[in-house]
């Protein structure tokens, strides 16, 4: 106990450490290693990858980020680490910690940087989001921000429950569930849906758009590598919202061409069957042509494109 | 002002209506939860057969089969019936007939035993126990859905429930989650220990205070009645159409959910009024506890943002049950209009739930530190930005949405700039460390665990307030993982250190300290282990509310399932904790274990009926640790004659301001 004591009083007599440099010297190095790592190791990896314009825009943004978050991290856990460490209390020790109520310089410069990080970023956002066309995310019905240059292909993509399909207008308007892209070409995606609120996202490409019942949303890329590109649903639309999935794919141009030719051709029957190329359907007289069509063994934009059974229960 | 009737009327009982007590009658024929549930039978069946009486001709009803407007007047009329047998209405009807009312602090001090906490009681301590034992149970609820929910998704081929009860677990645990958990921490404690806070004998309304909480179970037992009409398909955020052709599980989530928000107004309401208007003499703005500060903004958010809920809940019903068309775009209306209403209220909803938080962490941080908080106006500041930035942000849900496309930059403005106040609070932290003596009480163990866990969730928000980097995270485990940590995280971290702070207080009695360290551990780690691993998951590309998910990602899910069960397993630590606390060592803590300057603990513990012998008079602020000839923090017995005094340099510095 006395030997406690001697030790406090002791440690109380040596000269207060500055805590602050010491915190800074800590931080500085673990700042930059994190950043070091984020950047040149992790950040090319960051998903969602550079498939296309907007996917290497998103990874882009995220990698910016996390630049700028992992000091920010490092800090406020080196301090307090440091807090816990040296300002734990000690045995025996019954006084009260310094009154200090505050400090106006320390919050002031407090809230300086963090106004200054939140400003920069917010401009760092709209650039990102205005320059490359609205970033891959659904921009409505009447886009202000499009990509420059020619008028993109188009491709509807239409939701209902649990299905996704795809319209080309460009060529003839048939209906396909395979999404199939050109690499290399502005993309614009008209996306609604027939009956709830579904969102498209295709991970791979970094476009997600709501698809909203009566409303065309659209979203702009360009597939700049080929490969596969995974389909999903990201809003909840019911039962069976997690089998919503198509496996699309980016090719050459001319594979391309080749595809949207000799679908036309297969499809023609059932084109011939479909409401015509809209911006967006009716979900009412859809639901009726559905009905039609359904007897007549076609399916597609008129809706109910599964029977009642189907996907079965797994 | 009501302060200063008070101690007079407390004095002289019986100033109004007769003094001597009524005789009492059997417990059976006295208003309690018995006679409440025989009134929601008989409100149930009375508004199923109107209902049926009324709609059963409707061309809807008669095409689907379904009637859902039998269903939704069952559970309304149920829910008055409820109230009714409660009692609820007794003393209402009493004042129309004209006959004499029993005031608040008579029927307060005539209460005792353990059947009040049965009854629809005015007295704010007993109706804090109601709260606290409601919200804990109605979060075991949720939790088990959870747990099911994790083990569905163990693995990404084998099912253990089918597509539809998965759904309808998820839409259970989010609302259960969402919408029962928003008054956790105002509920319990800032209904029991708000008076105490500010030096008051009592909340300004108890008869709305004690309808607040026994909204809770009615809501309650309608949200999880829902589960018998097969749930509902569409999570807790209930997105139009999908709602409005959902089956019957969706009247049981609009009519819930509405009652839940009434139930935050009422709460919100009384709290606010309290605070203001019922501080003890010398209570300023600048000395209230910084709990007390965010129970006040809360309340606002609560007051506020509740009321667009209940409209959206109100149009759902109608369209619904009577075929108006709010939300039907081809009949006019629009699906976002939902988003909008739903979100209008949804954000600022997870500001009531991160804003107690705070209050609680920053009113533990200066006890173990023993040092005044660091910048209180700084921290009062943040609190009071949070609540005004958060009306402003409600669209960074609808990025995606196609909705207003160009006011995105706008909103990822606002919604970058609350994490400015939010910032503060992470000051106040930090300022209160430089220096400290930093004891790891549970309390305090509660309160650092709240700082890393609101960290991640907090930095993870910047991620998503980017839209382009949103454009990648939005509707997958990312959102999910950011709010479990901000919520879970932050929300029952802070709750949970609250109890371990305030349960000493509230029952008189100290929870074990060992158990709570292993609680502490337990949980730290494995909520750090559940959701760390669930941000790469929805980077990945796994989508919220998914039953099968691809099957690169099933290691990661089987992980974070495993985890989650261990996280369960520390809420059960605390359960039996609690039992071994109370039920077997019982040992008994009056004073002041923790050498806190709140005035709470400057009374007995549990605090006597009544709370203050005498209006207290407060004498400076509650954080003065350290402050070499600090006055005390409240004269618990002031002189006669002091407290006009003091409450006329109240009324003259209100004027002031």
């Amino acid at each position: 106990m006395a030997a406690t004591e001697a030790a406090v009083s002791a440690d109380a007599q040596r000269r207060e450490p500055n805590h602050g440099l010491r915190i800074f010297l800590i931080w500085l190095p673990v700042a930059l290693a994190a950043d070091l790592i984020i950047w040149f190791v992790w950040g090319p990896h960051m998903p969602p990858g550079d498939m296309s314009s907007s996917a290497s825009g998103q990874q882009f943004d995220i990698n910016v980020m996390a630049v700028m978050a992992a000091p920010v991290m490092a800090f406020i856990l080196i301090y307090a680490g440091y807090a816990l460490v040296v300002w734990r209390h000690r045995e025996g020790d019954e006084e009260d910690g310094p009154p200090i109520h505050g400090n106006t310089r320390i919050a002031a410069t407090w809230i300086g940087v963090t106004a200054a990080l939140v400003l920069g970023l917010f401009v760092f956002g709209t650039v990102q989001l205005v320059v490359p066309a609205g970033a891959g995310s659904g921009e409505g019905n009447t886009p202000i921000w499009k990509p420059s240059g020619g008028t993109p292909l188009q491709v509807q993509v239409i939701g209902q429950q649990w299905r996704w399909t795809y319209r080309y207008p460009q060529f003839g308007g048939f209906e396909s569930t395979s999404l199939v892209l050109p690499v290399g070409e502005n993309v614009q995606f008209n996306v609604t849906s027939l009956d709830v609120i579904h969102s498209f996202w295709a991970y791979q490409l970094g476009v997600k758009a709501d698809a909203n019942p009566g409303i065309n949303n659209v979203a702009y890329t360009k597939p700049e590598h080929t490969g596969q590109v995974q389909v999903r649903c990201a809003e909840l639309c019911g039962l069976w919202h997690a089998d919503m999935t198509t496996l699309g794919q980016v090719v050459s141009t001319s594979a391309f061409k080749a595809w949207a030719a000799s679908s036309r051709v297969q499809l023609a029957a059932l084109t011939r069957n479909l409401p015509p190329y809209a911006l967006t359907y009716d979900p009412n007289s859809v639901a009726q042509l559905g009905k039609a069509f359904r007897q007549a063994g076609l399916s597609g934009a008129g809706g109910q494109y599964y029977g009642s059974q189907y996907p079965v229960q797994p | 002002m009501a302060i200063d009737i008070q101690p007079d009327r407390a004095e002289a009982p019986g100033g109004r209506g007769p003094g001597a007590p009524r005789p009492a009658r059997a417990w059976w024929l006295r208003p309690a939860i018995h006679t409440g549930i025989i009134g929601a039978v008989l409100g149930y069946f009375l508004g199923h057969w109107l209902g049926n009486y009324i709609a059963s001709g409707y061309t809807q009803v008669v095409n689907s089969g379904q009637n859902d407007f039998a269903i939704i007047l069952g559970y309304v009329l149920g829910t008055v019936g409820w109230l009714a047998g409660l009692g609820v209405f007794n003393d209402l009807g009493r004042q129309i007939a004209g006959r004499p009312v029993h005031a608040a602090e008579e029927a307060q001090a005539a209460s005792s035993g353990l059947a009040r906490y049965f009854r629809y009681s005015l007295d704010h301590k007993v109706v804090g126990i109601q709260y606290l034992v409601g919200m804990i149970g109605y979060f075991l609820t949720g939790g088990l859905l959870a747990m099911a929910i994790r083990t569905e998704l163990l693995s990404p081929s084998y099912h253990v429930f089918s597509s539809a009860t998965y759904t309808a677990i998820v839409g259970e645990h989010g609302t259960m989650m969402m919408m029962m958990m928003s008054s956790i921490i105002l509920g319990p404690l800032g209904n029991y220990l708000v008076p105490l806070m500010i030096g008051s004998k009592r909340m300004a309304f108890p008869r709305i205070e004690a309808l607040s909480f026994w909204l809770t179970p009615a809501a309650y037992i309608v949200l999880l009645s829902g589960l018998m009409f097969g749930g509902f398909p569409f999570g807790w955020t209930g997105y139009a159409p999908l709602s409005v052709q959902a089956t019957q599980g969706a009247d049981a989530y609009a009519v819930a959910f509405g009652l839940m928000g009434l139930s935050l107004i009422l709460l919100g309401f009384n709290l606010i009024v309290t605070i203001i208007c019922y501080r003890a003499p010398g209570m300023r703005w600048s000395r209230i506890p910084i709990f007390v500060w965010a129970i006040m903004t809360t309340s606002f958010l609560m007051v506020l943002a509740a009321p667009v809920l209940v409209g959206a809940m109100y149009m759902l019903i109608t369209d619904r049950t009577v075929q108006t068309a709010f939300f039907t775009d081809s009949l006019g209306g629009s699906s976002y209009l939902w988003q909008n209403l739903f979100w209008f209220f949804g954000h600022p909803e997870v500001y009531i739930l991160a804003l107690p938080g705070f209050g609680i962490v920053c009113e533990i941080l200066p006890v173990f530190c023993r040092k005044p908080l660091f910048g209180y106006r700084v921290a009062a500041a943040g609190m009071v930005g949070v609540t005004l930035l958060s009306f402003f942000v409600w669209q960074h849900h609808l990025f995606d949405s196609g909705i207003n496309p160009d006011m995105r930059p706008v909103f990822m403005l606002t919604t970058e700039l609350i994490s400015i106040p939010t910032g503060f609070i992470f000051l106040v932290g930090l300022g209160t460390f430089w220096k400290a003596k930093i004891r790891f009480t549970v309390p305090m163990l509660f309160a650092l665990g709240f700082y890393f866990n609101f960290l991640i969730g907090g930095i993870s928000g910047v991620f998503l307030s980017d839209v382009p980097a949103d454009t990648t995270e939005h509707g997958t485990f990312f959102v999910m993982a950011h709010f479990h940590y901000t919520i879970m995280g932050g929300l029952i971290f802070a709750f949970m250190g609250g109890l371990y702070y305030w349960l000493p207080k509230i029952m008189g009695i100290r929870l074990n300290q060992t158990l709570g360290k292993i609680q502490f551990w337990t949980m730290f780690v494995f909520f750090n282990s559940t959701f760390l691993p669930l941000f790469a998951v929805g980077m990945a590309g796994q989508p919220r509310r998914v039953y099968t998910y691809a099957r690169s990602l099933e290691t990661l899910n089987d992980w974070v399932s495993i985890s989650s069960f261990l996280l369960g397993v520390s809420i059960l630590i605390f359960l039996a904790n609690f039992v071994y606390s109370t039920v077997i060592t019982r040992v008994r803590e009056e004073g002041n274990p923790w050498r806190s300057r709140g005035l709470e603990w400057q009374v007995a513990s549990p605090p006597p009926p009544g709370n203050f012998a005498r209006v207290p008079v407060v004498l400076s602020g509650p954080y003065e640790y350290g402050v070499p000839d600090a006055p005390p923090v409240a004269d618990l017995d002031p002189p006669l004659g002091v407290l006009s005094n003091a409450d006329a340099s109240v009324v003259a510095e209100g004027a002031e301001a």
